[in-house]
């Protein structure tokens, strides 16, 4: 008999790394070649108002340009979400909508032509900017995706009055924006007029299927979505994107296949960021630092086309015990894109201000960080009742603690000096829910002892395709080397996008799922669907924990910053491969080290869209900013997660970093600094004032 | 982009005749030229290359160095005899862009790069760099990073280079096609004209530049204030040099970045300095007799502590 070592927990090396890293992998502007027409999209130069009238004349007098869609001619739509009902309106609803697009034998041709297309617009007065006091706030019905909008239990405002220890404090944060290194991008070929082939870039191939079929206006089954290789995408990626839809239609009318990408520019006008947020935490506590009251309040926009609530306070229903709280989200519809998923929405911005809010109680307190937050560790889920089916946050402080030497700390800010530097350090702790969604999936045998594994999973970067093969090749007790897995591929069945850290856990159950009925049976194939599996699962509280540590130097002459340490502790379930989850959770927290420090959609007023609209201006940390980073896991064995045993890595990473690092700046300087990101100019003029 | 013509010049005279065609441009590493025509900000007809034509880097007469205009960042930065005799320079240079940038950009493509102002950037918005009379939104829009010194109501922008920054402390000299002048008066503050970044008239090529001899440049350094640790222009540079005998300071040169339409020789805080004790207290004297005359804009009065701080701590460095 062999033995065949188990799959599971080992650190496999990914599988498509030498397809990437010598440039064979496939994007979406990369499987077709020939016969391909190339469209570049026009954007509004206005934030609100109409179309007069579109002159296409000198972009069509461009020796290649084959047409310009724009309202007056596109094929229509049946878009009920007005971010896709491309060029279906005169109405322009925020600077930077797609108003037309060019199609061209060359890219370049198109982009030459796409800056020759005149459009005259009617203006009207725009309104961009969020503030707490806004007339027009309201409360949403749900927020994202459908969670309650407000919550109330006990009696909050009067504990609030009544705690001998409180802080009332409001953090503000601007818009973030996804910068995955292949922008949005597809190809898109029509076969014998009414049958689909999308080369896109998504997260996840069947529900794009089902999107871009409706929005056509066309059978699902006539529609198939290819996505082998997804170059990142952090929620951006999650709805369909305009070039998906623009390749579609424009393929239709120029009769050939058509590739549609956007510019790093464009990028931040029509896929999605992370709305700015107002957020206002108010902790009541005893002397012994039990709360008695926690109310997170927050702010936020969205565009007067769609409604995208971010969940941001949901995460605070959950995290500490506490008799009374209260969590609301209000919205206002301003003249901008429509915010969307950025990387753990809700969580991440949500724990901002709570971890550090906690900090500030804490220091009210005069109670160190890590016990405040023991202290309020919840027996049962605080808003549902639901036990935790594990939960091992005291495990990852304590844990991270003694690694990072934190009993050495000397709680005082402002009072560590190494030359110039003032140094501090900081903690917070992380949370993101180990969700799982219905996915089918199919095992077929091969010769030769192999096994073929379909699955419409998205491996955006993230090791998906690695952890999946891991999974079937222990459920199938072979060597991985026997498991060929296909995925992002519509015709390969429904399954979620690769989102809400879900991936594994959704894919990954059924996946093993169709291994196991395979083993079971005589046939050859077994298809199966996870969905009675995700049904019955039982009432538990499912969440990853986790804690940051960090420590930052700040320049008492420039007030740079810098972070010479980071260490995250995680409580994950089984970690499926060791290797990619601590590509996940270091990258993770590196995007919220640039969301302390660095990353700032800046708006302008008068023009109303973000005007440093590129990586030269918008900057995210590069690996002269990373110094010492690590991330480490505990053991965990949950058996009411999924048949790995897994929670979701991808996101809990940036949950809780971009605190730590505010945390570890006001112990470093002994101010509290409630605006992201702290840049220099923050840090001096708190010093010195504004001149 | 729009479409243009290329071709390769051998020598300076080629490239003199080819730049007699319309809307020609020179082109070197293409590292920002070729950006701004991908954005529209830049449309040539007809690109000449010039980054072959001297990659040399000599020993002159008078002691000094001689870089040819198409000397990559990277072999100038690299070059030991920069690295011992003008360390600032080197340093400036390993400061800026990227190692792939730094391969590819010329000598004399660095000194004219344009600013990297997110409205000179986009030919949606108005900038009177770009479109003269258009009028310039940094004045009342995002200006956090723009000029503190000798801007107009015209232009706020700043020069990006940091490698110019250095050149203007030593003094270095430009050679063009038909004259040569100091790096200082290459670059122009913007007055009414913004849209002339440098003084160089249409067709006049970039030949060389010329570092003339300057032994307590051995004693100096790039010092560069940025956001992210790496991969970001200046929020404030200096470049320094001095000269010390006895704990007196006979000389000095200081360069500020980040802060103007051009690199900013800091000859006011050099006057102070000269002669007088080498202590923190005369580096503070003459940095706040330069900044004195900075005017901030609404959001960038943080330069100012930034500038003042960054040269007392280099000038202590040095000392």
């Amino acid at each position: 008999m062999t033995v065949v070592s188990r799959s599971l927990g080992v650190a496999l090396d990914r599988i498509e790394g030498r397809e990437k890293a010598t440039g064979e992998a496939r994007y979406a502007n990369e499987h077709l070649h020939e016969d391909v027409a190339h469209a570049a999209v026009v954007q509004s130069t206005i934030a609100k108002g109409t179309i007069r009238s579109v002159d296409a004349s000198a972009a069509l007098a461009v020796p290649g340009v084959l047409t310009v869609l724009s309202c007056a001619n596109a094929p229509r739509l049946q878009a009920h979400d007005e971010e896709l009902a491309l060029l279906q309106s005169h109405r322009v609803s925020y600077r930077g909508q797609i108003v037309a697009a060019v199609v061209a034998e060359t890219i370049e041709v198109a982009r030459q032509a796409q800056r020759l297309v005149q459009i005259e617009y009617e203006q009207e007065p725009h309104d961009v900017e969020l503030r707490a006091d806004h007339p027009r706030l309201y409360r949403p019905e749900r927020v994202n995706p459908s969670y309650e909008t407000d919550t109330e239990q006990g009696a909050p405002d009067g504990a609030l009055t009544a705690a001998p220890f409180s802080v009332d404090v409001t953090y503000e944060t601007p818009s973030f924006h996804n910068n995955p290194m292949e922008p949005h991008a597809a190809t898109a070929v029509w076969d014998g007029g009414d049958t689909l082939t999308v080369y896109d870039s998504t997260q996840g191939s069947a529900p794009a299927r089902q999107t871009i079929a409706r929005v056509l206006g066309i059978d699902p089954e006539c529609v198939r979505v290819v996505a082998p290789h997804v170059g990142g995408g952090f929620g951006s990626k999650g709805d369909v994107r305009p070039p998906a839809l623009l390749a579609a239609m424009a393929a239709q009318v120029v009769g050939r296949p058509v590739a549609c990408s956007l510019t790093r520019q464009q990028m931040f006008d029509v896929t999605g960021y992370r709305t700015p947020m107002i957020q206002r935490v108010r902790l009541g506590a005893r002397s012994d630092g039990r709360l008695t009251a926690i109310v997170h309040d927050v702010v936020e926009q969205t565009s007067t086309l769609e409604e995208f609530a971010e969940q941001t306070a949901v995460v605070t229903r959950m995290m500490y015990a506490s008799p009374n709280r209260r969590t609301t989200h209000r919205l206002v519809r301003l003249d901008v894109p429509t915010p969307s998923w950025m990387r753990a929405p809700g969580e991440c911005p949500g724990m901002y201000a709570l971890e550090a809010a906690l900090d500030e109680l804490a220091i009210a307190l005069e109670l160190d960080p890590i016990e405040l937050r023991i202290r309020n560790e919840p027996d049962v889920d605080p808003e549902t009742g639901h036990p935790f089916s594990s939960r091992s946050l005291v495990a990852c402080l304590r844990e991270g603690a003694a690694r990072f030497r934190w009993a050495d700390r000397d709680p005082t800010p402002g009072a560590r000096r190494d030359g110039r530097w003032l140094v501090g350090t900081g903690v917070a702790a992380s949370t993101y829910p180990a969700r799982m969604r219905p996915s089918e999936a199919l095992a077929r045998r091969e010769p030769g002892g192999r096994f073929l594994i379909q699955v419409a999973a998205a491996d955006i970067g993230t090791g998906a395709r690695t952890a999946l093969t891991q999974i079937a090749a222990d459920t199938l007790e072979v060597e991985p080397e026997r498991v060929r897995l296909e995925i992002g591929d519509s015709a390969y069945g429904t399954a979620p996008v690769a989102g809400g850290s879900a991936g594994t856990a959704s894919w990954g159950t059924a996946v093993h799922l169709a291994c196991r009925r395979l083993l079971d049976s005589d046939e050859t194939e077994a298809r199966i669907s996870s969905e009675d599996t995700v049904e019955k699962r039982e009432p538990y509280s499912r969440h990853a924990f986790g804690a940051q540590f960090v420590e930052v130097r700040v320049d008492t002459e420039t007030g740079e910053i810098r972070v010479p340490r980071i260490l995250g502790v995680f409580a994950a379930g089984t970690i499926v491969n060791p290797k990619t989850a601590r590509s996940q959770f270091i990258g993770g927290m590196t995007m919220g080290l640039g969301m302390a420090l660095l990353e700032e959609g800046i708006l302008d007023p008068h023009f109303g869209d973000v005007v440093n609209h590129d990586l030269a201006q918008y900057h995210v940390p590069v690996y002269a900013d990373i110094e010492e980073i690590d991330a480490v896991w505990i053991d965990e064995h949950d058996p009411h997660l999924n048949p790995m045993g897994s929670k979701g890595i991808g996101e809990i990473g940036i949950v809780g970093t971009a605190a730590a690092v505010t945390n570890a700046v006001h112990h470093a300087t002994g101010i509290r600094f409630r605006r992201l990101p702290i840049r220099l100019d923050q840090v001096v003029e708190a010093w010195h004032g504004s001149e | 982009m729009r479409p243009f013509r290329y071709g390769r010049a051998a020598d300076a005279a080629e490239a003199l005749a080819l730049a007699t065609a319309p809307e020609a441009k020179f082109l070197g590493g293409g590292t920002n030229l070729v950006d701004l025509m991908r954005l529209g900000v830049e449309q040539p007809a007809f690109l000449v290359d010039v980054a072959r034509i001297d990659d040399r880097i000599e020993e002159t007469a008078e002691g000094g160095l001689r870089i040819g205009a198409g000397v990559r960042n990277s072999d100038l930065a690299a070059d030991a005899r920069v690295r011992a005799r003008y360390p600032v320079l080197s340093s400036a240079l390993l400061q800026g862009a990227s190692g792939q940038l730094r391969n590819l950009a010329t000598t004399a493509g660095n000194l004219l790069q344009r600013t990297r102002c997110s409205y000179f950037q986009d030919v949606t918005r108005p900038c009177n760099k770009r479109a003269p009379g258009s009028g310039c939104p940094a004045r009342e829009g995002e200006h956090r990073n723009f000029a503190i010194l000798g801007w107009s109501s015209e232009c706020v922008a700043t020069h990006p280079s940091d490698m110019a920054v250095a050149l203007a402390a030593l003094d270095a000299i430009v050679e063009t096609s038909n004259r040569s002048l100091p790096l200082l008066d290459l670059h122009r503050l913007p007055d009414n004209e913004p849209e002339r970044d440098t003084v160089l008239e249409q067709g006049e090529l970039i030949t060389a530049v010329r570092l003339p001899p300057l032994p307590f440049a051995r004693r100096s350094r790039y010092s560069k204030v940025r956001e992210r640790a790496s991969f970001a222009f200046a929020v404030v540079s200096l470049a320094a040099a001095l000269d010390l005998e006895d704990g007196i300071v006979r000389d000095a040169r200081l360069a500020l970045g980040g802060v103007a339409h051009k690199p900013w020789r800091a000859q006011r805080a050099e006057e102070v300095l000269r002669g007088e004790p080498a202590t923190a207290d005369s580096f503070t004297r003459a940095a706040e007799t330069e900044l004195a005359q900075a005017r901030p804009l609404r959001d960038n009065g943080y330069k100012i502590h930034v500038a003042r701080n960054l040269i007392v701590r280099t000038l202590s460095e040095l000392a």
